[in-house]
């Protein structure tokens, strides 16, 4: 048995080599998109989608980190990249005497990301006591909750500062002043601060954060969690401490990418962070691969790319857009294609790198059987 | 609240319930049970549950199928609260306690269905065990700080450590839950080690290994014992392992216990050669 269970010592540990691969793509993705936009090889309508990449490239890993880490179906994704929306873009508008475009820009997503996050903090405490479908019943319903109450937020700005209320009557603007938020209308007249440079920063800040996260004592006890709660309560870890790290850690990055997202535009409305929006993200990550990062960060690309790509089909767009998913989803799916990928990549191992996969040899099932 | 501490009542109690008087008597247990009892709706699964544990024996909990002896381990565990009865762990009174405070008090445990992170690697499931001996913030966590790298290849080295206990350093990256049946048992006990217990519950730590596996697993119990200087109480269908290394045992039977004594005093117990030991030969 012992000769059996012989195997080669890899030498870089799994989140190691899976972190590099995600900033290994991230970097190439970027710097080859800049080659070709200076080409001019890009076009304009795709050009505007560069930052919106970025951003759903952010809050897919981000949501990645609740749904595929922390293993808690989180469906309200959008509601922290709103509150992060509407309160950057109030910091973009407050700071909007500062000197250089970026400082505003990093108050800004700082700002979207502290207010998601204290949104995560007070959502948290009573959602991460549900399991299961419960969990993600009553995200939805935050979710929603969130977007219902931007539609009636008011803020105006002028010299004596900010105003807030929920109806349009309630603000009393002086001559210089100005209008921020205009409930279901949104922001209007925002500053378009976001670059495509800045987004690639955002999604490696974002990798960052998540990868190394999972890499540590607290990535490990939320994992364990997620496998077996009650094996990890048996070795002295409490649930809730561990998920809400996961889950606060999650709103923040969607609340800083919500900022940058937001500050692309002239105009946003809360309409743009409905449920669908939590689907689409949820979908991104799905695809990609449950609890695989440098997979979200694909199929977070690739999705939103694809109903540009497929404008030459124009009516038939969505319905195009929705094959494609469900292709992919079979596709991804099927066990004689996941045998031959995982034979490829078996192989590819065997090759090029030392680590071996440990196959549990026939013996030690039939002397599992022996027992209950 | 106070706690309770041991004075001479409780040590005369001790003795009165001890699997082994002698041995110890003169330390203060560190476990003791007193009346531990569950029903499960109308089926009482345990019932006036008393023992005491010295700080060093390892001890043996058997008993026919469905004695309620996993019961037992869920109820030291706090995997259900008790229906009657308490028990104290090291002199402090666990009544009230959960799963996490009573590992984080010092009783640590594996499963007869084994519950391992499969998807995690060997050491990362050690690692796990060793989370609260591992210091760093959050922070520290997000940023890799040095403090996180210096912790970090502490655990690693622990790990290790503790991995050799079985030889099982050479897979520390092999998926937990690829590991053949034996080594995930072991891997078990390692990780409920790394947690630093006083009381380590092994529920059928044999069952699935073969005669050769078996007998360095004994040797392996005994060398934990007196490495880490803990009490070991542990279930057991292989009769061989239990009257080999366990210097007390108490026998279940319908949620009762039948008896208890050393190995000899058990083997020729007429009630529990009926109830369990003949019936196993029949078999
Ligand atoms: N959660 C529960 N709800 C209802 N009944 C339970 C529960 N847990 C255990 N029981 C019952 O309690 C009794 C004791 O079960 P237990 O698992 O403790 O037996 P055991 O001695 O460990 O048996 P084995 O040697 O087969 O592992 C059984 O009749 C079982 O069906
Ligand atoms: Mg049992």
């Amino acid at each position: 048995m012992n000769t059996l269970m012989k195997m080669t010592k890899s030498n870089m540990n799994q989140y190691k080599r899976s972190a590099l691969w995600s900033y290994g793509i991230t970097i190439a993705g970027f710097v080859i998109v800049s080659i070709m936009v200076s080409a001019g090889l890009i076009s304009n309508s795709l050009q505007g989608q560069l930052v919106p990449i970025c951003a759903y490239i952010s809050l897919a890993v981000s949501l990645n980190l609740v749904v595929g880490i922390s293993g808690e179906l989180s469906l309200g994704h959008a509601g922290f990249m709103a509150i992060g929306a509407f309160s950057g873009v109030i910091a973009a508008t407050l700071f909007q005497s500062l000197p250089f475009l970026w400082v505003k820009l990093v108050i800004a997503i700082l700002v979207g990301g502290l207010f998601a996050g204290v949104a995560g903090v007070i959502i948290g405490v009573p959602v991460l006591r549900l399991r299961g479908d419960y969990l993600a019943i009553v995200t939805l319903a935050f979710g929603e909750i969130i977007r219902n109450v931007l539609n009636v937020i008011y803020v105006g700005l002028d010299e004596k500062g900010l105003q807030v209320s929920t109806s349009m009557d309630g603000i009393h603007l002086s001559e210089q002043g100005s209008m921020i938020l205009n409930g279901p209308m949104g922001a209007t007249g925002v500053t378009k601060l976001s670059t495509f440079f800045a987004g690639f920063l955002l999604v490696m800040f974002t990798l960052f954060v998540v990868l190394n996260l999972i890499n540590s004592k607290h990535g490990r006890a939320i994992m364990a969690m997620r496998d077996n709660r009650i094996a990890a309560e048996s070795v002295g870890l409490s649930a809730t401490n561990f998920k809400m790290t996961a889950f606060v850690t999650g709103a923040i990055l969607a609340g800083m990418a919500g900022a940058l997202f937001a500050l692309n535009y002239s105009t946003v409305a809360p309409v743009k962070f409905n449920f669908n929006t939590s689907i689409f993200i949820l979908v991104f990550v799905v695809l990609g691969g449950i609890g695989n990062i440098t997979g979200s960060i694909i199929s977070a690309a690739v999705l939103t790319i694809l109903p540009e790509a497929l404008r030459q089909f124009s009516d038939y767009r969505m319905l195009t857009y929705a094959i494609v998913l469900i292709i992919v989803m079979l596709a991804t799916n099927n066990p004689q294609l996941k045998a031959l990928t995982a034979a490829a990549s078996k192989q590819f191992k065997a090759k090029f790198s030392r680590t071996r996969v440990y196959k549990r040899p026939q013996k030690a099932d039939e002397e599992m059987g022996g027992t209950k | 609240m106070i706690f309770p501490t041991v004075g001479v009542n409780t040590l005369t109690d001790y003795k009165g319930h001890s699997l082994l008087p002698e041995r110890d008597a003169e330390q203060r247990p560190v476990l003791e049970i007193q009346g531990l009892g569950i029903d499960f709706g109308g089926l009482t699964a345990v019932n006036d549950f008393t023992i005491t544990l010295g700080p060093t024996e390892i001890s043996g909990l058997i008993g026919p199928n469905g004695a309620g002896k996993t019961t037992v381990f869920n109820l030291l565990t706090k995997v259900y609260q008790p229906t009657r009865g308490t028990f104290y762990l090291d002199g402090k009174d666990t009544a009230g306690m959960n799963t996490v405070q009573v590992n984080q008090a010092g009783i640590a445990r594996t499963f007869q269905n084994i519950r391992l992170f499969d998807k995690m690697t060997v050491e990362e499931n050690v690692k796990i065990g060793l989370h609260r001996d591992i210091h760093y913030s959050l922070g520290g966590a997000l940023f890799h700080t040095p403090f996180y790298r210096k912790a970090e290849k502490r655990a690693h080295e622990r790990a290790l450590e503790l991995l050799d206990i079985f030889d099982m350093a050479d897979f520390a990256y092999a998926q937990a839950g690829s590991l053949p049946y034996g080594a995930q048992r072991r891997l078990e006990i390692l990780r409920a080690l790394a947690t630093d217990p006083k009381v380590l519950l092994l529920d059928e730590p044999a069952a699935g290994m073969n005669p050769s596996e078996t007998s360095d697993l004994m040797e392996a119990i005994t060398k934990i014992r007196d490495t880490f200087k803990i009490c070991i109480l542990l279930i057991e269908h292989d009769m061989n392992l239990v009257m080999g290394i366990c210097e007390g045992i108490a026998v279940l039977n319908f949620g009762q216990i039948i008896a208890k004594g050393t190995p000899q005093e058990i083997q020729s117990n007429p009630q529990v050669i009926e109830a369990y030991l003949g019936r196993k030969k029949e078999a």
